[in-house]
């Protein structure tokens, strides 16, 4: 364990960690945006620096390692006036519309702004770069106009994904996320897993399928298993209004075990089948050759009679259910219990080798 | 013209820079074969005891810097010979004139570090050196004097900030020549994750004489806290646009009015850079201070790499500080916040300042954004870059004044 | 699996991957052997007959031609047997079987397999020293393994190749299949399979009838019940009245169509239960509206045996209902009452009977869930079975497994081997993917894969529709031309009903114990329109 004064406070943590780490085990929040716990640090962003007494210079928290003794200030004058100028350097680039944004209240520059009291920034003389929204892809909407360089899209790219589809362009303030000649998405080794959206902590990187259904704080969260393939990455639903508007990672270990929100392509963006205006939402009857809508129960009676006669005319392992790889364990439960029980066959198996 | 003292420069213009027996005749690979015969821990001491101070800029005690590495298997040796600084060429003579003596230099750190691989990080604009240096390295081989040490030269990707010792070590491994956080330092984590040193030219070449003639004769030289010499190029105003080497006691004004040879054209003084581009401009008052790394660092300056551009009467101050800014804003690699948005906003308020646009106002804004610069950024590139600024600010504010708004 | 999915990110520090596509159809665990691989430096093979994504990172990347997967791993068993490089302490404390084996791998020398595979002999050499010489070494294989006629054989061999090594009961070894679907697993252990009840008791084991009989409170059937392919050709013989189907779609998902088309509409009575109308559903009497994933509470198990919980996000859309209330329903109008309030009842009276999932509840599934086993309450669950090679029977049994060429193989009239699969973007029969808008924008057409020498020569550019037939049938389709498969094979997914890869796959070549179809081979031809 170490022990240093934060603000302060005596704290104690566990050797090898960082400020941040100390502090945040210790209840005291630092501003971050270039931090994930789960991506290669960058120490690039320079939210997180603190005053450390006998250094010179501030320290980035989120990299520097917390030492025995140290006297550490997270919220001195110096450090905050240092943050709202980083904070007036950021929004010199970035275009403002909250109103409109898929991140407004789930934005960690809109808190943070908002925090330091960074109504508007000093630094806007120049203008700023405009880069044109114009990926075709049908699930990131690439908005960098509102990018804080943070490169957690391209550590969670490399990092988690492994496909390097991209990475910082050019240099100094020009300097800007980009495929490698900078192109769409589709002409890269991207694979739309969504990762970066995941990451980015602002609204450069958002869902285009999600585009326009609901932010944050209106959707309600439920955290699930992905119905797609035999991984289990746990996902979390988005609701509201009863209609699933979203899908998002849940990041914990202790929820996302097996892909601590990481999540592909059909797990994140290909939620909405669930809405579609194909969706069957009565039961149907095929009468000389058309289906016509139904009542439950008079489906479920002509069933139930049309087994029951055919179990008592020809027996039955004239019969069979195919239950299904899709539905949950307690359904194929009873969908077998029916077999046997109900029907009294054996005959009852799903597609596992299809 | 005063008198230099030379020690990485002894052999300057006396032997045949292309020819290793013309090295070795001169005393050459002496030092180096006196190390291998020492332990690594009396060799780290002695070096640490010089007091031999990094010449590349930073000023770190290289025996310290060396003592800092661990054992391991693979440790590797890396000079520094980026020196991207504009008007900056004293690593480049040094090579020029005499290649061996780097040579010999990093082997004796091979040594003490137990390493068996050096790098050369030559700069880009520098492929005649290269050459050079390749040729040294193979009559060198072929000679057997670095035993068991091997050195190669690689060319540098041509940005400034590949001079910093972790970008430079990122672009020897392929990658964009971006700086990394420290800790950890290249010396516990540093090429491909090994323990690395990182030293300037300079200060590698200024080993053998330490090795040959002791400790206490190099710590004797010069100023107390930075002892030797330093390699000053001069550029700019003055008669003599030379490079020298002489003891770091001496004074501005000895350099620039001994060796340099005064003023040109008969016009007066009025400022002098030291250290580069990011080195802070100094008036006429402080003339007096000696060149040391604690004494300019006292008045607000740097040493730096030892680049002394002079100024005369007839100069802008703030036309010249604007170019730098335009410099630091091409330079900046973008990947800190205050740094990449920065350099942009400073020279964005200096073109309007010196375009006769600015009020005060414009000025306060960009000293607040000067002084979270000089503690927030990552690098030391970004920590530096506004010195120019900030020291122009301080010592000719009257010029900034002339050209603002009313 | 054998083993956990997280081993495959940091402990297996060799991965063989055989007939899996992991970038695409398991994303989420490509990545992480991609990680493995990249950060850590573990070593890879991969034998696919199309260059994969894997395949571009590998060690080794062996081509082998569809089909001959046992030749190809009796010879890296072949090397490593003639090497010395198998694992004899492993063999002689927990195998059985051996010289059996080691008798029959004798002829499959490297050479030998080269003129089956086209796998250079060299290669088969590396791929083998690798695998052998990794310090925990892990196998992954999905559908391209099992869907041949020697899909079983395939599976028992790279058992063999993992017994061989001692590759089996510790961190990052282990074989590991890919399950395709997410609750495979699930299905396969809640007794959705003809022959065994929950937890794989066997149907016709008297003492576990006898359980399960007096729990349900009926007599049961001591027989085993019918495959789903055996129920659709018994469908098609005529000798099956009344079919079921809850989320199932065999008019896309099944071999030859045709053959399943027939077998649909010689039946009497066909309730599909669904939440499309699917093109099997087109067939049915009556359909059921059920619920997706979102709109119901349960458990899926996947394909590292982990039970996870499914969360009701919303109410079922229109008038559809959970497919557990349906069920429920319709066993009590057929006069056997089935009442549970809630899924968790379901899983309650389930684990009864399931000693596998004895120990688990909601409660404890909260979280991170469970891998079974996990037998009673205080049970952590299994991350690897087989632990210190202790094998469920004893012993693990090798088997000495001959090469058997493919049922149906390239001819004049039909030069092509045809192999199907699926791609990143869409699922199975596209029933979801293909109404998700996004998805489907993105890839809205079936393609396929088609070498550029064949292209060549017959005059096909990229893009161009073209006409691929097998003896089932033929259809159009997209061409894709791309070096990535050999000259003599084309390959295209299963997932649009546009261009449905099963009117040309082929129902009768089933593998003899597992049967399941041989999706992987057929002969065809090509045709430019
Ligand atoms: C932007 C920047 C550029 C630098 N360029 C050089 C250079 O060109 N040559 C050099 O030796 N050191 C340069 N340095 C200093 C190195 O980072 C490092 O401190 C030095 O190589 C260490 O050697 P020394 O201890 O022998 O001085 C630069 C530093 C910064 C921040
Ligand atoms: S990214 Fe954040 S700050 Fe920017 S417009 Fe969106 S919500 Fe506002
Ligand atoms: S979607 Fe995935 S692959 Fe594509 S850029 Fe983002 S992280 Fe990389
Ligand atoms: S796109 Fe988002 S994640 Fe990527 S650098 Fe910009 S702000 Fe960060
Ligand atoms: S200070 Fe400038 S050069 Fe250094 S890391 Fe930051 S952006 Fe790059
Ligand atoms: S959070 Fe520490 S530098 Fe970005």
């Amino acid at each position: 364990m170490v022990t240093l004064t934060v603000n302060g406070k005596q704290i104690q943590a566990p050797k090898g960690s960082t400020i941040l780490e100390a502090c945040r085990l210790n209840g005291i929040e630092v501003p971050t945006l270039c931090y994930d716990p789960d991506l290669r640090l960058a120490g690039s962003c320079r939210m997180c620096l603190v005053e450390v007494k006998g250094r010179p210079l501030f320290l980035a928290s989120c990299v520097a390692p917390a030492e025995n003794g140290m006297v550490v200030e997270t919220e001195s004058t110096d450090i905050v006036e240092a943050r709202r100028v980083v904070l007036e350097l950021l929004a010199a680039r970035h275009d403002f519309n909250c109103q409109t944004c898929e991140k407004n209240g789930d934005c960690k520059f809109q808190d943070y702004c908002y925090q330091y009291g960074v109504k508007e920034s000093r630094f806007t003389d120049g203008g700023r770069h405009v880069y044109p929204i114009d990926d075709p892809n049908p699930f990131i909407e690439r908005d960098y106009n509102k990018c804080v360089m943070c490169t957690r899209c391209v550590r969670a790219c490399e990092d988690i994904t492994n496909a390097r589809a991209i990475n910082v362009e050019n240099r100094g303030h020009k300097a800007k996320i980009a495929t490698a000649f900078d192109g769409d998405l589709a002409d890269s080794p991207c694979v739309f897993c969504g990762q970066c959206v995941m990451v980015c902590p602002v609204g450069a990187l958002t869902s285009k399928v999600s585009a326009g259904k609901g932010r944050a704080y209106e959707v309600e969260k439920v955290v699930t298993t992905c119905t797609y393939c035999g991984t289990g990455c746990t996902l979390e639903l988005n609701v509201k209004d009863n209609k699933v508007v979203g899908v998002t990672s849940n990041r914990s270990e202790e929820y996302s075990p097996v892909n601590k929100g990481a999540l592909c392509v059909k797990g994140r963006f290909g939620w909405d089948f669930i809405h579609s205006s194909d969706r069957l939402t009565t039961p149907l009857i095929k009468e000389n050759g058309e289906f016509r809508e139904a009542s439950w129960d008079e489906a479920l009676d002509l069933v139930a009679t049309r087994l029951q006669a055919i179990k008592e005319d020809s027996g039955p392992d004239s019969m069979a259910v195919f239950t299904s790889a899709r539905i949950t364990n307690e359904e194929n439960y009873l969908a077998q219990k029916f077999t046997r029980a109900v029907l009294g066959t054996n005959n009852v198996d799903h597609c596992a080798r299809l | 013209m005063g008198k230099e003292m030379r020690i990485v420069l002894r052999n300057a213009d006396k032997i045949d820079p292309n020819s290793i027996d013309d090295y070795i005749k001169a005393g050459g690979y002496r030092a180096l074969e006196k190390a291998l015969g020492m332990e690594r821990k009396a060799l780290i001491e002695e070096v640490k005891k010089a007091n031999l101070r990094g010449r590349g800029g930073a000023g770190f005690n290289a025996g310290m810097k060396w003592s800092f590495v661990p054992p391991a298997e693979v440790t590797y040796v890396v000079c520094n010979l980026d020196e991207g600084e504009p008007g900056t060429y004293k690593d480049r003579t040094i090579v020029q004139k005499d290649p061996h003596t780097l040579l010999e230099g990093m082997a004796i750190c091979g040594h003490a570090i137990n390493s068996q691989k050096g790098y050369i990080y030559c700069r880009g604009e520098y492929p005649y050196v290269v050459e050079h240096l390749n040729r040294a390295i193979d009559q060198a081989r072929r000679k057997g004097v670095l035993g068991n040490f091997d050195i190669e030269v690689r060319m540098g990707g041509g940005a400034y900030v590949c001079g910093e010792e972790t970008a430079l070590i990122e672009s020897i491994e392929g990658h964009r020549g971006e700086p990394r956080f420290k800790p950890p330092f290249p010396g516990v984590a540093g090429l491909w994750a090994e323990p690395t040193v990182v030293n300037n030219v300079e200060t590698f070449a200024n080993l053998p004489e330490i090795l040959n003639r002791g400790s206490e004769w190099f710590k004797a030289i010069g100023a107390a806290s930075y002892p030797g010499t330093k390699v000053l190029t001069l550029t700019g105003d003055v008669v003599n646009r030379v490079a020298i080497e002489v003891p770091t006691d001496t004074t501005i004004r000895q350099v620039i009015y001994e060796f340099g040879g005064g003023i040109r054209n008969g016009k007066k003084f009025k400022a002098v850079q030291i250290g580069g581009t990011s080195g802070g401009f100094i008036p006429e008052s402080l003339l007096d201070t000696p060149i040391d790394f604690d004494s300019m660092r006292g008045i607000g300056a740097t040493l730096g790499t030892g680049a002394v551009l002079v100024m005369d009467e007839t100069r802008d101050i703030v036309d010249i500080v604007t170019r730098i800014a335009k410099f630091f804003e091409h330079e900046s690699c973008g990947k800190c916040n205050p740094c990449r948005e920065g350099t942009f906003r400073n020279f964005e308020i200096m073109t309007k300042i010196n375009r006769g646009m600015a009020a005060v106002q414009d000025v306060e804004k960009m000293s607040l954004l000067c002084k979270v610069m000089q503690k927030a950024c990552l690098c030391g590139l970004g920590q530096a870059a506004p010195g120019p600024i900030v020291t122009t600010l301080q010592h000719f504010r009257h010029e900034y004044e002339r050209k603002l708004l009313a | 699996m054998t083993n956990s999915i997280g081993e495959l990110e940091k402990d297996a520090t060799g991965i063989f991957v055989i007939g899996s596509n992991t970038t695409e159809n398991h994303p989420v665990i490509g990545m992480k052997i991609k990680k493995n691989v990249l950060k850590n430096g573990a070593k890879l093979i991969v034998a696919d007959p199309r260059r994969t994504d894997l395949a571009d990172l590998a060690d080794v990347y062996m081509a082998h031609l569809p089909g001959t997967d046992v030749a190809l791993v009796n010879g890296m068993m072949n090397v490593i047997i003639n090497e010395g490089l198998a694992d004899k302490e492993f063999i002689a404390n927990c195998t059985e079987g051996y010289e059996a084996m080691a008798e029959v791998v004798a002829k499959y020398t490297p050479e030998y397999v080269e003129k089956i595979t086209t796998v250079p002999a060299q290669d088969i050499r590396k791929a083998a020293r690798i695998y052998a010489e990794a310090e925990a070494a892990a196998i992954c294989y999905a559908m391209g393994l099992t869907q041949h006629s020697t899909g079983t054989d395939n599976v028992k061999s790279v058992c063999n190749l993992a017994m061989l090594t001692g590759n089996i009961g510790r961190p990052g070894t282990g074989v590991d299949p890919l399950r395709g679907q997410n609750n495979v697993q699930g299905a396969c252990d809640m007794g959705g399979l003809p022959v065994t009840y929950p937890a794989y008791q066997a149907v016709t084991n008297d003492a576990v009838r006898e359980k399960f009989e007096k729990a349900w409170g009926v007599s049961l059937s001591p027989n085993n019940g019918l495959t789903l392919t055996d129920t659709i050709n018994k469908a098609y013989e005529g000798q099956m009245k009344a079919l079921v189907v809850i989320g199932e779609n065999p008019m896309m998902s099944d071999p030859d169509l045709h053959h399943v088309e027939e077998a649909l509409e010689k039946l009497d009575f066909l309730v599909v239960q669904d939440i499309f109308l699917t093109e099997t559903a087109k067939y049915a009497d009556v359909v059921l509206p059920g619920a997706t994933f979102a709109e119901k509470d349960g458990t899926f198990s996947n394909t590292e045996r982990r039970v996870q919980r499914v969360r009701k996000a919303i109410d079922p859309v229109g008038g559809a209902r959970p497919d557990w209330q349906i069920i429920c329903d319709l066993a009590t109008r057929m006069g056997y009452p089935m009442q549970y309030n809630s899924p968790e009842e379901i899983f309650e009276e389930m684990k009864a009977l399931t000693p596998s999932y004895a120990g688990m509840s909601y409660a404890r599934l909260e979280g991170r869930g469970l891998q079974w086993p996990c037998p009673n309450a205080d049970h952590p669950g299994t991350p690897f079975l087989h632990k210190d090679g202790k094998f469920s029977r004893g012993k693990g049994a090798f088997s000495a497994i001959e090469f058997k060429e493919p049922r149906e193989n390239p001819d004049e009239e039909y030069p092509l081997i045809l192999t199907t699969g699926r791609s990143l973007f869409h699922y199975h029969t596209g029933t979801m993917t293909r109404r998700s808008s996004a998805l489907d924008a993105h890839k809205p057409e079936a393609e396929l894969e088609i070498n550029p020498a064949l292209a060549a020569k017959m005059g096909i550019q990229n893009g161009e529709k073209v006409k691929l037939s097998t003896r089932r049938g033929s259809l159009e389709i997209k061409a894709n031309v791309t070096d990535i498969l050999a000259e003599n094979v084309v390959f295209m997914t299963f997932h649009y009903h546009e261009a449905a890869a099963n009117w040309l796959t082929n129902a009768d070549s089933l593998d003899p114990v597992a049967k399941i179809p041989e999706y992987k081979v057929c002969a065809a031809r090509l045709d430019k329109i």
